[in-house]
């Protein structure tokens, strides 16, 4: 069973933690994160001091993880951060996903667009990820989509390999050889006993996309390519705090902790869902 | 041999057309005139005009690209608007600090990574491996630029040993070049380590599983010549693939290293040209890198031949 595995148990529960952080952010003592104040700028972690609203009103507050250079609080912005790094790599782990085992299906499947498509899947592995994503959002400047898309693109080659290959030896099996010889349509027999066999390394596959795209996102946001300003994410907030690393060591402390950790509790429960589901795939690795 | 040689040359050319074919798509899939984004917001409209001319953006895609490809083969990458000079000597002159910074990491991480893997693979399940083991997964999940302030804090700021950032050319001195290069190595080659030593461990375990390791204790050779001479020769063929493979990663983390550590390289280039939308830039850099890209694997797997005789062509 999955859940006697320890890496599934904790990764699984740390993400649940993040995952409640992430809706929960507004009860948890929060203040809104564009908010800022000129008298409490660059206070250390713990100190209190006000925070102006958007209504001029000025409200005490204690800066649990200290202020940046705008006086905002980074307790909050931090926690905010959260929902957008959930979101992306959630988002880009499907859109990879569903586009990759679309392609993937169809190459193993057709023979006549199989070499077509994979050469055009090999062209996007050659060049690095990051640089395919960096020049995509500049492209197309930075949204929430465009970062998904962005990011989920370079993932979508080694997907369709993936798929591709156990299409290969799935379609060899008796079961699919009696479904074609029954006259079930092509789609039939993919999206319904090619598929269902597929899906245990596919949510193996989709964990580690979701925590390579977690990362790529504050990479992104880290560089100033990513997500517009107003949105508060781990790799913004740390981009801000780099001016006064040397002072104030927090504006990056915080969210590095936060962003190791999820990426951290995503790999972990990857692994743990390959050694349970996948058995031939864990001997490998 | 030669004949292997060739038919891998042939087979890497549809690999790069494609390559060529994606970066020339990079601009058409803008939004606007690719003459006006490519002439930059201060061009003026005869500017426009004649880098339309030149590039024959009037005349039908194909054509288009055929005068792309003609120009980019006569080593011609365009001009960049923002550097106000040709992209191929923009490229030439940042090349130096990235292939320092490449090189030192990769020599780095291979001399950590490869003994780790086989001593974890020496002591499968024991306290070692799953120490490793836990390594690599933390290595694969903390930021480059984390890790790299992590580094710079406490080596730097708090021990004061190296440089906080910046890059020194290796004609100004052998040393200052090295010392500013030990942080953004070590920060870059974490997540290489944690990828080679996975590999190293997985492929010397499955060797040592088989029977003449067993046939080399029989005869009592000392166990640092079987580990070394029958498992790691015979898993060296893996290993050499991963490493290739790992240049993707290597290229992605010197994009951000550099911009961390301040070094004037290819990837801070990147960066810079996206932040400035100088699209021949980005066109140019992510052309020759990953056109550098492919021909390292394409070494690679030329060299198997010299890893494992039992590879012929």
């Amino acid at each position: 069973m999955i859940l006697n595995n320890w890496s599934v148990r904790i990764g699984g529960s740390a993400l649940i933690v993040l995952l409640l952080i992430a809706l929960a952010a507004p009860w948890l003592g929060t203040v809104d994160p564009s908010l800022f104040d000129a008298g409490s700028r660059d206070l250390l972690p713990g100190k209190s001091g006000e925070i102006s609203t958007l209504e001029g009103e000025r409200l005490k507050h204690t800066f649990l993880m200290g202020s940046d250079s705008l006086g905002r609080d980074i307790y909050s912005r931090v926690l905010y951060g959260t929902r957008v790094s959930l979101l992306v790599g959630l988002l880009c782990a499907l859109a990879a996903l569903s586009v990759g085992i679309l392609c993937g299906l169809l190459s193993g499947y057709l023979r006549w667009l199989d070499g077509i498509l994979m050469r055009f899947m090999d062209g996007i592995m050659a060049i690095p990820a990051i640089l395919v994503a960096i020049s995509l959002v500049a492209i197309w400047r930075g949204s929430l989509t465009t970062v998904v898309v962005a990011i989920a693109i370079p993932e979508i080659p080694r997907v369709t390999r993936l798929v591709r290959s156990l299409v290969l030896s799935i379609r060899e099996e008796p079961y699919v050889e009696a479904a074609i010889s029954l006259g079930t349509p092509t789609w039939k027999i993919l999206f319904g006993h090619i598929l269902p066999n597929c899906v245990a390394p596919l949510i193996v596959q989709g964990t580690y996309i979701c925590a390579f795209s977690i990362l790529v996102e504050a990479i992104l946001s880290f560089l100033g390519v990513g997500l517009p300003p107003e949105i508060p994410t781990w790799g913004s907030v740390m981009a801000e705090g780099r001016a006064q690393f040397n002072d104030y060591p927090h504006n990056i402390f915080f969210p590095g902790v936060f962003l190791a950790a999820t990426v951290l509790a995503v790999n972990i429960l990857g692994d743990g869902l390959r050694d349970t589901l996948d058995p031939k795939m864990a001997k490998k690795v | 041999m030669l004949n292997f040689v060739l038919r891998r040359l042939l087979a890497t050319i549809p690999v790069l057309v494609i390559v060529a074919v994606l970066v020339f798509m990079i601009l058409r899939l803008a939004p606007g005139d690719p003459a006006a984004i490519l002439a930059g917001d201060a061009a003026s409209t005869e500017q426009i005009a004649r880098i339309r001319t030149e590039l024959g953006l009037d005349r039908p895609i194909v054509v288009q690209f055929g005068i792309w490809v003609g120009n980019m083969l006569s080593g011609d990458l365009g001009e960049s608007f923002y550097y106000k000079m040709k992209v191929a000597k923009l490229i030439g002159q940042r090349l130096e600090p990235t292939l320092a910074l490449a090189t030192l990491t990769i020599v780095f991480a291979v001399l950590v990574s490869v003994p780790l893997g086989v001593i974890a693979a020496w002591r499968f399940g024991g306290w070692f491996d799953r120490a490793l083991m836990g390594f690599s997964v933390l290595g694969f999940s903390v930021p480059v630029f984390v890790l790299a302030y992590i580094l710079i804090y406490l080596v730097s700021l708090k021990m004061g040993l190296l440089p906080v950032q910046g890059y020194q050319r290796i004609g100004d001195g052998f040393w200052p070049f090295l010392r500013h290069l030990i942080l953004p190595s070590v920060t870059l080659s974490v997540i290489y380590i944690a990828l080679i030593a996975r590999v190293t461990r997985a492929s010397v375990l499955e060797a040592l599983g088989e029977d003449y390791i067993r046939t080399a204790r029989a005869k009592g050779l000392p166990e640092f010549r079987v580990l070394v001479r029958h498992g790691l020769a015979n898993a060296a063929v893996p290993i050499v693939t991963v490493i290739g493979i790992g240049i993707a990663l290597l290229i992605g983390g010197v994009v951000v290293t550099e911009s961390v550590y301040a070094i004037p390289g290819l990837g801070r280039l990147t960066v810079d040209a996206v932040l400035a939308r100088d699209f021949p830039t980005i066109q140019g850099v992510i052309l020759f890198f990953s056109f550098a890209y492919v021909l390292l694997n394409l070494l690679i797997d030329l060299s198997y031949v010299f890893l494992d005789p039992r590879i012929r062509y």
